[in-house]
């Protein structure tokens, strides 16, 4: 068996007790570790990437326990996409982390944010519902910490707010586990696939109303309008790298919706199929437009940038509404996109934040370091809104085609370009503001601050280097993405991978 | 016994949602609590509801109870006891710093910018 799947899940598990209990008074020894964890992660997750890339699903048997007793990691195409991402963001944030002196302003910051990985990769490569359930509590408890860190009065009531507003998420969830559980005898997705479909079409209550709470409890991670209220204040009050590594959280949920609605409760189960339709793609509007507006009428930077991920998230599950390969690939490629855009915008945020009072947008005095952190601020919002030439651009049209020959096709494109045009105003707005307006105040000689540290614009940079390389390559990401999607729909290889797998306890060995 | 569980959970349910919906952070980790108890027993009843049948295999028997049910709901049990530990902390730290233990945003920005500028 091919233990490498759980590596970036135990590793991360090792290090951060490790920084604690070792390394917790030695500041360069935990940035060491902490770097050379990542630095692991991603090049295992490159390999898993690889592998997975020419179709193969690979199960990992925890305690060779088969399936469905077992817990079993899958590596598919789309985890394995989706923890390469974790770490290629991972590793720039923590160097901005390290260049902005971030992790010094609390206690266990390298530890937390391992942690936080190690929730993620695993809510990425489980196969198994309670265990997606577990992971996410990993993640969010790491995120408390991380979300606090450094204190402040304003943070922590924001932290009071977001821990809340999680805690009534993993409520639901359980209760959405317990009725699947009532429903069908497993939490195996791969089992719950086959059962589900065999469930009596006369007896489907049950079953309807928990994938109506499973499908609440992942809009809430995704930041679906009306679930959206714990996002803005939450990200703007987080610390800005943590806010940056967050970008991913949301994708967590955008990812749960994809797996677990193409796999267990697919289009074409009649008992679910009016759930995509009538509730996600309204919703997916709703939150694109609520997003974009609030964009333009952000009073702050920060909330700013926060309210920019809402509408992102919406373009991603309009695209995701409609289930099809095409619609998912393009979801796929625009939620890479939006995830490396809005992590470069809040470390971007953070830049602005170092040599300025307060992020509200009025003019105040020159920023240090402004006319790099304008530009860097530019690309970013270019790529935010969705404007030519990067990224953005091409994601928002691989969306508006793959949504052409769909019911409600009218609906998507007006909402999807008239909030475009809204939140380039609004970016160009903030951005004249911060950068443009700074020319016109009185300076004062004596409020000169340090410009940020080089280590800082690296990660940036990488960032955006990054989603240069993602246009620069479209064609072939979006291909793979459509590969990806090709998978995901034909769940048949998956199901049989996990559930005929032989280990401890399997049918095929009964007889022994 | 099937209707004193389900009341139970309902009843459980019903008045956790009230308390989260209220302004202060102590009635509404309280409902969390409560929220918590509810989805517990829950998940209990999610592998049917038995007496006196045991979980695992044994001679003689022939009505067992679903073992998984009980594995998950400790699991769930450790984890709300844990993050309710973390809210309460959390939310004390909160009251603590800024003498204020509402959950909502004050409702006038302009005084906390006001206070940001003061720092």
């Amino acid at each position: 068996m091919n233990h490498w799947i759980i590596a970036p899940i135990i590793l991360p598990g090792i290090l951060a007790p490790f920084i604690v209990l070792a390394a917790r008074f030695h500041m360069p020894i935990q940035r060491v570790l902490s770097i050379g964890g990542v630095l692991a992660i991603m090049a295992i997750s490159a390999g898993l990437a690889w592998q997975a890339s020419d179709g193969t699903i690979t199960l990992y048997q925890l305690g060779d326990w088969a399936s469905p007793f077992g817990i079993g990691l899958v590596a598919d195409r789309l985890s394995t996409v989706m923890v390469l991402l974790t770490s290629i963001l991972a590793f720039f944030v923590l160097l901005f982390a390290i260049g902005s002196g971030w992790d010094e302003k609390g206690r266990h910051f390298h530890a937390l944010y391992q942690f936080q990985l190690m929730g993620i990769i695993g809510a990425f490569l489980t196969g198994d519902l309670f265990n997606l359930f577990v992971f996410f509590e990993v993640l969010l408890i790491a995120s408390y910490g991380l979300m606090i860190h450094s204190g402040g009065n304003e943070r922590m009531r924001a932290g009071v707010q977001y821990v809340m507003f999680n805690l009534l998420g993993s409520t639901l969830f359980l209760f959405a586990l317990g009725a699947i559980y009532a429903e069908t005898g497993t939490l195996n997705m791969a089992d719950l696939a086959q059962r589900v479909a065999l469930i009596d079409p006369d007896a489907t209550v049950g079953i309807r109303v928990a994938a109506v709470l499973l499908l609440l409890v992942f809009a809430i991670k995704a930041a679906l309008v009306p679930l959206h209220f714990w996002l803005p204040s939450s990200y703007a009050e987080a610390p800005g790298p943590v806010a940056a590594l967050f970008a991913i959280m949301t994708k967590v949920g955008a990812y749960c919706i994809i797996r677990v609605y193409t796999l267990v409760f697919p289009l074409n189960l009649e008992a679910t199929a009016n759930l995509h339709g009538t509730w996600l793609l309204p919703a997916a509007l709703i939150s694109l437009s609520v997003g974009m507006v609030g964009v333009l009428g952000a009073k702050k930077l920060d909330r700013l940038v926060a309210y920019s991920v809402i509408g992102s998230m919406g373009m991603v599950m309009v695209a995701v509404s409609k289930f099809t390969p095409d619609s998912i690939a393009a979801a796929l490629y625009y939620m890479v996109h939006s995830t490396l855009a809005a992590g470069s915008l809040f470390l971007i945020v953070d830049l602005v934040s170092t040599s300025r009072k307060n992020l509200q947008l009025t003019p105040q005095p020159p920023i240090a370091g402004a006319t790099m952190t304008a530009g860097l601020f530019f690309a970013a919002a270019i790529a935010m809104t969705g404007m030519p030439p990067l990224s953005g651009f091409l994601g928002k049209l691989m969306v508006l085609e793959a949504a052409f020959s769909t019911p409600y096709a009218v609906w998507s494109w007006s909402v999807v370009l008239i909030s475009s045009f809204i939140a380039v105003v609004g970016f160009s707005r903030a951005g004249s503001m911060v950068f443009w307006k700074a020319r016109s105040v009185e300076v004062d000689d004596e409020t000169k601050t340090q410009s940020p540290a080089t280590l800082s614009y690296v990660a940036v940079g990488g960032l955006l280097t990054m989603l240069v390389l993602l246009t620069v390559f479209a064609g072939p990401i979006y291909a793979y993405m459509a590969d990806t999607s090709a998978q995901l729909f034909a769940p048949e290889a998956y199901i049989s991978t996990v559930l005929e797998t032989p280990g401890k306890l399997s049918p095929l060995q009964e007889g022994n | 016994m099937e209707f004193l569980v389900a009341s139970a959970i309902g009843i459980l349910t019903a008045s956790g949602i009230y308390l989260t919906l209220r302004l202060r952070t102590f009635p509404v980790i309280i409902g969390i609590a409560l929220l918590t108890y509810a989805v517990n027993v829950f998940l209990f009843a999610s592998g049917r509801l038995t007496i006196g049948s045991p979980p695992v295999l044994r001679d003689g028997v022939t009505s067992y109870a679903d073992p998984l049910p009980q594995a998950l709901v400790l699991t769930a049990i450790v984890i709300s006891f844990g993050m309710t530990a973390v809210i309460v902390m959390i939310s004390l730290g909160s009251y603590l710093g800024s003498d204020d233990d509402h959950v909502d945003d004050p409702l006038d920005d302009a005084a906390a910018t006001d206070a940001e500028d003061a720092q």
